[in-house]
């Protein structure tokens, strides 16, 4: 039963984390058209993440909810991957994490709608409307900012250089994830890297952009080994729930 | 429990609660009442909501309680289902209208597949003049189901009530 829950977190945790550092460009965007996309797609996924913590909880069965396990964890409970933790940076940067994550998430959603699990299928069939915006978002601006200025094509490959090491980690599926591949109920993260790369292959080839060689991976955080960043993100998203816990709106 | 016993006056009810974010279209104008179920001491309504993380769940939550509670219901118990998925094809005509009335394009069209990237806008006349040269702003609007478009014509921006 504890691949399935740790499996769920995963999902959960993914969304919540991604969602919750888009949510920091609200008031920031480069043009408010873009502010209210960065922040509509906050919304996006952090309500997704509601539906897969209501998920969690009743499979975890101990009377929790899903704020609990949204504000009452810590960093080593955490099982998002280390690409959604990393930092805004430009706007650049949050268009490539954005992208790396998309293109992942639309195939394995597209998987899960086949999960033996009946909710879980539910729920990546209504998220699935919601992420095929996001990627189309996403790649759309990958090749403005690629096939734009000389400014714009220096920022996306600054950003490439520093988010690809944390992209190979997508598809090294953690125990739970394999577990979960064999009662049916998840997806094999290895099989979704042939659709992931044949995307980024064609976005990069129409944006000017070359894609890196594999090279050596940053991973851990599927596992609750995550980095520096991940502390302060949580300092600040659980501080209300933390100094009041249990408060509602 | 309250005299009315019938599916469709709990409908009728309904009728009462609107939208918190298009004030103008019900619920069941939204097409997010998925069911009415009168059990023998509680009375369930089953909705869907349009987007993972609106908002207005929620208080739609809360004003279906609120108008059944003054109705004489006391045991109400709102289940949300995710399957089918909400979409745009279960817009009633009555609240395309209303929507247009309000300033915001309906849905044109079924909803569709819109893996195809750069796959064109739909094209879509403005509320305001009907010129049919208008552009789309963003795909995102100023909640989750709606995008933004401008008129080239008569320079006004308005929503459009995205396909979904």
């Amino acid at each position: 039963m504890n691949y399935k829950l740790n499996y769920i977190l995963h999902l959960a945790d993914n969304a919540l984390i991604l969602g919750h550092r888009l949510s920091e460009w609200c008031g920031h965007g480069p043009v408010l058209e873009q502010d209210m996309a960065l922040t509509n797609i906050a919304l996006d996924l952090v309500g997704q993440s509601r539906s897969l913590y209501q998920l969690a909880a009743s499979i975890q069965d101990e009377g929790k909810t899903e704020d609990d396990l949204a504000y009452f964890r810590d960093v080593i409970d955490f099982k998002n991957v280390l690409l959604v933790e990393q930092e805004n940076g430009d706007f650049a940067q949050t268009i490539l994490r954005q992208f790396l994550f998309d293109a992942y998430n639309f195939h394995l959603y597209q998987k899960l709608l086949k999960s033996s699990d009946k909710q879980l299928s539910a729920i990546a069939e209504k998220s699935l409307k919601e992420i095929t915006y996001h990627l189309r978002w996403s790649s759309e601006w990958v090749i403005r900012l690629g096939d734009g200025t000389e400014e714009s094509n220096r920022r996306i490959n600054e950003a490439i250089e520093a988010l690809w090491p944390y992209a190979g980690e997508l598809f090294i599926p953690a125990t739970y994830e394999l577990e979960a591949v064999k009662e049916g109920l998840g997806v094999d993260s290895a099989s979704l890297k042939e659709l992931w790369s044949t995307e980024i292959k064609n976005v990069f080839d129409e944006a000017n952009l070359e894609v890196p060689e594999e090279s050596w991976v940053q991973k851990g955080g599927k596992n609750g080994i995550h980095t520096e960043k991940l502390g302060f993100l949580l300092a600040e998203m659980q501080f209300l729930q933390r100094a009041y816990p249990g408060q509602e709106w | 429990m309250h005299h009315i016993t019938t599916k469709e006056s709990i409908y009728k009810l309904l009728e009462q609660v609107f939208d918190p974010e298009v004030p103008v279209l019900t619920i069941l104008d939204l097409g997010i009442v998925r069911d009415v179920i009168l059990g023998k001491e509680v009375l369930e309504i089953v909705i869907t909501p349009t987007y993972s993380g609106c908002p207005a769940m929620d208080m739609i939550e809360v004003n279906i309680k609120a108008v059944l509670q003054e109705n004489g219901f006391e045991k109400i118990k709102i289940k949300t289902i995710l399957s089918p998925a909400w979409t745009t094809d279960w817009l009633s005509e009555d609240g395309k209208r209303k929507l247009l009335e309000y300033g915001i394009v309906p849905p044109m069209g079924p909803s569709k597949s819109k893996r195809a990237l750069f796959a064109s806008a739909d094209a879509i006349q403005c509320p305001r003049c009907n010129s049919a040269k208008t552009e789309m702003l963003s795909q995102f609007g100023s909640t989750a189901c709606k995008a933004q478009y401008r008129c080239n014509e008569c320079l006004e921006p308005f929503d459009y009530f995205k396909c979904h």
